[in-house]
């Protein structure tokens, strides 16, 4: 029998709001994929492009970065600059025909336990749908 | 309406008497320029500061050696003002770096022209490009694209310099030889040509040739882009272009816009551990080696293209002949785009990834 697909998605969670939202999920039980791969960053602005195509590189079905709502930093604007950057990101994956869809930015404050899984929930959907990624098994990178 | 002064000498003759006006009556210390080295038509970019060294300026010559941008930012900020002559594309990138603070503005009278492009440079092996020089400044009388010349300026929209204090015409001037227009574009310009022989007019830099050439290099582009794209999109793409790439990363460093002493991709950072490589190599099979050939170049696209200013020099320098600046073009285009954004535009202008707007993108972060 085919075993069924499991999505390996990294996500950069910022320690101030998706990292506690995730905990708080956790802690009221919510049911999420264990498809999360969390990587706590001190905020989301942290996440400089290049780790989301290593990432990617790497064989990761998808990536995810949590950041705070805007307004809601705790370093003021860090997430807009985040903002900017994966907008910059998405822009050149999509030029280049590649799958700009597996890469997710998400607001989801440190009270969001219910929007954190609904995140991970409709994420990993989606990349189920994508398929694995293929540079999994691509060995020249 | 621009204010011209137009001097009796071919371009070249009167812009190096110019120099030798600004040398002699001490309005500046030095000049920045392309020289002969040699009777072999070598060629590189040269700081004079003795107005008996000014027969070996060629100010004009169809060739870059480097960005000037690049040096130009490696020796500011001067204490005494320089006048330089540097191509369009140089100066946008000067501009770049001087917002990178990697340079001021001070101190240099900034002297640009009409560029019809610059010819490769010549490898072992090159048939020289001498023998094309003749034909190439009839084609720049013309305002058409000449034989011969890089293919990045072949497709180069930007030939009109941005910024400059001073605007040589070149293109579309049939009395090349006889005769120069210099555009005073600002009152610093017009304070150091205070009392250099030429009639004062009133005239426009642009002209139907410059906007016909426009035409003709926007065809070129789309053309050039549209074969990129239908031979490299997705991973596959990816690595068909970059498949030949030996990572010597020459293209970053002569690239004026990748400034950073310590890049990243340069860094032990991303090294793969023993372990990592065995669990990659169990995971695929096999493993190209050294790895990371497209990670270095997806991540300088991400990280710089907004502000690529076309300067073709990735090219030029690679070894294994990827038409890396056409990539970088294309997408950096596509990039500045995004934030109403041109390169070396306007030294007031924010590089996109210092700033943002806090309604932009609301469709992110669901
Ligand atoms: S110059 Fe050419 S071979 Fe060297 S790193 Fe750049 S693309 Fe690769
Ligand atoms: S990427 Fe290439 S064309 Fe663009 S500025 Fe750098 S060296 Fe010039
Ligand atoms: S602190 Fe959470 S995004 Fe900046």
């Amino acid at each position: 029998m085919e075993r069924e697909f499991l999505p390996k998605i990294v996500s950069f969670l910022c320690k101030w709001c998706s990292y506690t939202g995730a905990d708080l999920a956790g802690i009221n039980r919510l049911q999420y994929p264990t498809s999360i791969l969390p990587i706590k960053v001190m905020c989301s602005s942290r996440v400089d492009p290049v780790f989301v195509i290593k990432a990617y590189l790497r064989g990761a079905d998808g990536v995810l970065i949590g950041g705070c709502h805007p307004g809601d930093c705790h370093y003021q604007d860090g997430n807009y600059h985040t903002r900017r950057r994966v907008a910059i990101l998405k822009r050149v994956f999509e030029l280049l025909g590649l799958e700009e869809g597996r890469i997710r930015l998400s607001w989801i404050s440190a009270s969001e336990g219910p929007k954190f899984a609904r995140v991970c929930n409709e994420f990993t959907e989606v990349i189920k749908s994508l398929g694995e990624n293929t540079t999994k098994t691509t060995i020249f990178l | 309406m621009d204010r011209l002064m137009k001097v009796n000498k071919s371009a070249e003759l009167a812009i190096i008497d110019f120099f030798r006006l600004l040398l002699e009556n001490d309005r500046v210390s030095g000049i920045f320029t392309l020289r002969k080295i040699n009777k072999d038509d070598s060629v590189d970019y040269c700081l004079v500061t003795d107005e008996n060294r000014l027969d070996e300026a060629i100010p004009f010559y169809p060739f870059m050696p480097a960005n000037a941008g690049q040096i130009l930012s490696r020796f500011s900020p001067m204490n005494k003002p320089v006048a330089v002559v540097i191509k369009p594309c140089e100066l946008r990138a000067f501009i770049e770096l001087v917002k990178r603070e990697q340079g001021t503005l001070d101190n240099f009278l900034l002297i640009s022209y009409s560029c019809a492009g610059v010819f490769p440079i010549i490898k072992t092996g090159d048939e020289p490009f001498e023998k094309f020089l003749p034909s190439y400044w009839e084609t720049v009388k013309r305002g058409g694209i000449s034989q011969g010349i890089r293919q990045t300026c072949k497709v180069c929209e930007h030939f009109l310099p941005m910024n400059a204090d001073i605007t040589i015409s070149l293109i579309g001037e049939n009395k090349l030889d006889s005769e120069c227009k210099m555009f005073l574009n600002t009152d610093k310009a017009k304070e150091f040509a205070k009392d250099f022989e030429g009639e004062m007019l009133e005239e426009d830099l642009e002209s139907p040739v410059i906007n016909s050439l426009l035409t003709k290099r926007k065809g070129e582009k789309e053309d050039l882009f549209t074969e990129l794209s239908s031979k490299y999109s997705g991973l596959d793409g990816m690595i068909n272009i970059f498949g030949r790439c030996i990572g010597c990363h020459g293209c970053s460093r002569v690239c004026p816009i990748c400034y950073c002493t310590l890049c990243d991709f340069e860094s032990h950072n991303y090294d793969y551990s023993a372990s990592i490589l065995e669990r990659e190599i169990s995971q695929k099979g096999a493993l190209r080696l050294p790895p990371d050939t497209i990670f270095f170049h997806l991540g300088r696209l991400i990280h710089m293209s907004f502000s690529c200013i076309g300067c073709g020099l990735c090219t030029e320098v690679c070894p294994a002949n990827i038409p890396v600046s056409t990539l970088f073009i294309k997408i950096g285009e596509e990039t500045a785009k995004m934030f109403d954004y041109i390169p070396g535009r306007n030294v007031k202008e924010a590089i996109p990834v210092t700033v943002f707007k806090e309604e932009e993108f609301a469709e992110l972060g669901e």
